[in-house]
């Protein structure tokens, strides 16, 4: 018998799509102010000296010459990536709903099996509720992350009020490192987010809109699906 | 009674309706909010800048919304609030160099006959000699110097607490006006400065940089050294000094960047 199965809560899809637009706007905007002191780079044993972002990175994104501008969108849209975060977090607290979502005493054990399954090594995954345990650990780090991002950005707006906050990321300069690492960490989280996405297929995409999944599509089950659906016109006529 | 209740009595819908429906909803949700955030960033993506005045070269609803956020943060500003100071021999021994503007394009400056103008009203003000203000009593600090573009620097300062100055001339009761406003000599370089910034301890006028006389690219004879604030409101080489309770006028403030810029 097919069935409905509720999945994903309202407030859950809605900061999870907010949430995307804005990251994208903030990594953008952060670029522009990123440029303006591109002082990272890899030196390996102080001679070879690559900087993070490759000119034609740069040109080809339009980042040069707009920090004022980066700083105007950055310090707009800052506003609703705390505040979608906060909702989402309040969200989840109250709701119950961090309970299948942070990870539990067997979920870093079992994200090994998770990732030998995802990369067709192992055949099975260990029985799960709504997210795998490699699901529980990524989720949830995502948004230690975003918090990461809001502390240590205010610690790098306000160093001198928030000089706390400051002291708590290691300083002004490690404060940096660690906000410039979280956006790089956004960067990778999004791209395998994406990949999992597709390669879990519509019915579990479909779920992060709707909210609900699809369970039960046998043949069997389509056969007695059609009984109920006759049954349900007669009643109808 | 008896037809409209039949008429309201609906079959309970299949499981296939139900998913239709719902689908049909959800994404029609999904699209249409979709299609105004998409909207809502074109507007403000091709949004008007802002009429060019005291602040400028900013889209409008940015503006406004850099204005907002700064009256947000100003609750968190407090004269207790010190930037972190080190021990001397961690100041930079180059100090870096970022702009000259005010101060390149002078060429008639003569810093023998330089004195700092602070206008009172209209028609009165003070004309202060650099002696005068070197001997009023002496501030230093070793303090990490932030600029806009993202650099810092640890840089040795000394000179006159703002504060020390502006009650020693008894400047007090100008000083509670909201807004103190600086300039170069030929009116190039300009900034605008709220007052609680202006009263706070580490702000000083600043003569002497790692023990010795300023140079002239550093901003001699006399500039402003304003830890609270990004580089860009230390303003080089003070020319004259006023106070209003509005905005005074703000270069990088006129050019795009947040008026209040403090940290």
């Amino acid at each position: 018998m097919k069935e409905i199965e509720e999945k994903h809560a309202f407030l859950m899809r809605w900061t999870h799509w907010v949430n995307f637009p804005v990251l994208a706007v903030m990594i953008w905007s952060g670029m522009f102010i990123y440029w303006a002191n591109d002082a990272y780079g890899i030196s390996i044993f102080g001679v070879t000296y690559i900087k993070f972002f490759p000119e034609w990175f740069y040109n080809y994104f339009h980042i040069p010459q707009r920090l004022a501008e980066g700083m105007a969108y950055h310090f707009l849209f800052m506003w609703f990536f705390f505040l979608n975060g906060l909702l989402y977090i309040i969200y989840t607290i109250f709701s119950g709903a961090w309970r299948e979502l942070m990870p539990q005493k067997n979920s870093f054990k079992e994200a090994w099996l998770v990732l030998l399954h995802d990369l067709h090594i192992r055949k099975t995954i260990p029985p799960h509720k709504k997210y795998n345990a490699a699901q529980r650990i990524a989720y949830s780090a995502i948004i230690l992350m975003g918090l990461g991002s809001v502390i240590t950005g205010l610690a790098i707006y306000k160093p001198v009020q928030f000089y706390w906050l400051c002291w708590l990321c290691g300083g002004y300069h490690f404060a940096r490192i660690i906000h410039f690492a979280l956006t790089i960490g956004y960067v990778f989280f999004f791209l395998i987010h994406i990949l999992q996405v597709a390669l879990a297929g519509w019915n579990n995409f479909r779920s992060v809109v709707s909210g609900f999944e699809v369970i039960g599509n046998t043949e069997k089950d389509k056969d007695e699906k059609l009984t109920a659906h006759g049954t349900a016109e007669k009643k109808e006529s | 009674m008896e037809q409209q209740k039949k008429r309201k009595v609906k079959a309970p819908l299949s499981i296939e309706q139900k998913i239709k429906r719902r689908n049909f909803i959800s994404f029609g949700v999904f699209f249409a909010l979709g299609g105004s955030a998409i909207a809502g960033w074109k507007w403000l993506l091709h949004a008007p800048e802002e009429t060019p005045g005291i602040t400028g070269g900013a889209k409008a609803p940015l503006r406004r919304a850099l204005n907002k956020t700064e009256l947000f943060f100003r609750n968190f500003f407090s004269n207790n609030h010190l930037v972190k100071t080190y021990p001397k021999e961690r100041a930079a021994k180059t100090v870096r160099v970022n702009s000259l503007i005010g101060i390149e394009d002078d060429g008639d400056f003569d810093i023998g006959k330089w004195k700092l103008e602070v206008k009172i009203n209209s028609r009165e003000s003070l004309k202060i000699g650099i002696e005068d203000i070197k001997a009023l009593p002496k501030t230093e600090i070793v303090f990490d110097f932030k600029c806009v573009e993202g650099w810092d620097q640890i840089q040795h300062w000394a000179g006159v607490k703002l504060s020390d100055f502006l009650s020693h001339y008894k400047l007090d009761a100008l000083a509670q006006k909201n807004y103190m406003g600086l300039e170069t000599p030929n009116g190039e370089y300009y900034v605008g400065l709220e007052r609680d910034s202006v009263l706070h301890p580490q702000t000083i006028l600043a003569y002497q940089m790692n023990g010795k006389p300023i140079s002239k690219e550093h901003g001699a004879p006399l500039r402003l050294i304003i830890p609270v604030k990004y580089g860009i409101k230390n303003l080089k080489r003070i020319g004259t000094m006023s106070f209003s309770d509005t905005r005074p006028r703000d270069y990088w403030a006129e050019q795009g960047y947040d008026y209040y810029s403090g940290l």
